[in-house]
């Protein structure tokens, strides 16, 4: 059993990562992930929703009527969310300040969503917890790659802390512009599933469809 | 057998018995969830809201005194605010102060949502929408008591946001002192470049007026020549859309429509 909650943490890392292998909350990633410290808080947030809505939903699921389940699911991470985000303007105000909406936007965050109808609507709540918590994790662990990299050679610092002084500060480094903006995540999350699925072969899906061999022609 | 486990498990104990789908219980589990949710969504909107509404006061007290040159980190603003800055409210049109509100109190944001405390501009260059009547103005005495420093509050619209700031200006009226925004929600390092030290370094010591009391500052691209040298602000690199918000906003504020009226009054005395 305990060998199974360690997995439960684990696994959503890389083999069932929920962003590279289920390619969930592709969005946010794209968002907030232009500055290390933004993407951290971020990346807190989302593990702390996922795990509590998980652990909440999973204490009712035998009472949550069927037909309007997925009702019942929003109002609890919504409210889970509103709560979140007047702790930060509370206490992290400068933080809160960048992250604006994007706070308010882990409510449609697909991954929350989409642990609490497949996990945690069938399975007890402490497993359901470890489950949000690892979702959350694996989450995290690429906002924090992707941030890494657009931090870095977009602005040329981590965490607000120069590594590399850039031009407009009087340093040596060009800042790649494109990575400040919200497309070139999508290039660094392809980046990081091709090599995850290099790695390890069996993440790559069955193919739809496959090219037919024409006979005779050439 | 329902009749006899029904009175051994009680009222409640049936309850969770229901089936999820019955329809009755459908509607006590859907309205008692909403109830519950929103009991714990309102009690902490309500007990975090003074810690919020300080940081946010204290957010542009400290944005003010950074714009005056006033702040160093570690300060306590609110002491500081308190000594050095004179809160008044102006009035836009006629250009004098105004005792209508306590400027303490007075929140020029929602005022401007407030039909009746706002116009609508009639050229709205700055993309604002309405602007309130009264403005915050904040003063900055010498020893003496003669004014040292006016600080106005600005805001326009730049590519994705509103961004709202302060323009710190010498005793002339004319003279820029400090220009900064606190709010802005502009591309991270593009047009967020606004927050650049060395970009908001480019402000002091330019000059707003030409000779002819014509709003002369601009922000634009390329080198200026000797003649607009003292009213030009280099544009940010990568960011055409955010320099054009400034200019427009600085035109705006500074211009009929804004302060213009005030600072004139200002320099005759007739305030």
């Amino acid at each position: 059993m305990a060998e199974h909650k360690n997995s439960m943490l684990i696994d959503p890392l890389v083999d069932n990562n929920p962003i590279t292998l289920q390619v969930l909350g592709i969005c946010s990633a794209l968002a907030v992930t232009s500055s290390l410290k933004v993407a951290f808080v971020m990346a807190l947030s989302v593990t702390l929703v996922t795990a509590f809505s998980n652990l909440f939903i999973s204490m009712i699921r035998n009472h949550i009527p069927n037909n309007i389940r997925i009702i019942a699911q929003m109002v609890i991470i919504a409210s889970l969310v509103i709560l979140v985000d007047q702790i930060l303007k509370a206490y992290a105000f400068e933080i809160s300040k960048t992250l604006s909406v994007f706070v308010g936007l882990i409510i449609t965050n697909c991954i929350v969503m989409g642990r609490a109808e497949a996990y945690a609507m069938k399975n007890p709540p402490v497993a359901s917890f470890l489950d949000g918590i690892g979702n959350g994790l694996g989450y995290s662990f690429i906002l924090l790659l992707v941030g890494i990299v657009r931090e870095l050679f977009g602005s040329g610092s981590l965490f607000g802390i120069t590594i590399l002084k850039t031009v407009n500060n009087g340093g040596w480094y060009v800042p790649n512009g494109l990575l400040l903006l919200p497309p070139s995540a999508f290039f660094i999350i392809g980046m990081i599933i091709w090599i995850f699925r290099t790695w390890k072969p069996e993440q790559v899906e069955a193919r739809d469809f496959s090219i037919i061999k024409q006979e005779g022609g050439h | 057998m329902p009749e006899a486990t029904d009175k051994k498990l009680g009222p409640w104990g049936r309850f969770l018995a229901t089936p999820a789908d019955n329809p009755v219980k459908t509607v006590i589990v859907a309205v008692a969830l909403c109830l519950f949710c929103s009991m714990i969504v309102s009690a902490a909107a309500v007990a975090l809201r003074p810690v919020q509404a300080e940081n946010k006061v204290l957010d542009k007290r400290r944005n003010i005194l950074e714009v005056a040159g006033l702040y160093q980190p570690g300060v306590n603003i609110n002491k500081t605010f308190n000594e050095k800055i004179e809160a008044r409210l102006v009035d836009i049109e006629t250009g004098k102060f105004s005792d209508a509100a306590d400027p303490a109190t007075y929140d020029q944001r929602s005022a401007a949502k407030d039909p009746a405390q706002s116009i609508k501009p009639a050229e709205d260059i700055a993309g604002i929408g309405r602007q309130a009547k009264l403005a915050s103005v904040y003063l900055i005495r010498d020893d003496a008591g003669a004014i040292d420093k006016i600080i106005l509050p600005v805001h326009g619209y730049g590519l994705w946001s509103t961004m709202y700031g302060f323009v710190a200006l010498k005793a002339d009226g004319n003279e820029v002192a400090g220009f900064q925004f606190y709010e802005q929600g502009e591309t991270p390092g593009l047009g967020a470049e606004v927050d650049n030290p060395r970009w908001k370094a480019l402000w002091p010591g330019k000059k707003i007026y030409g000779d002819d009391g014509s709003v002369k500052i601009s922000v634009a691209k390329g080198a200026p020549t000797a003649a607009t040298a003292d009213y030009h602000i280099d544009s940010l690199a990568g960011a055409t859309l955010t320099s054009r918000g400034v200019d427009n906003l600085i035109h705006f504020w500074m211009g009929d429509q804004g302060f213009k009226r005030f600072l004139d009054n200002l320099k005759e005395g007739t305030v």
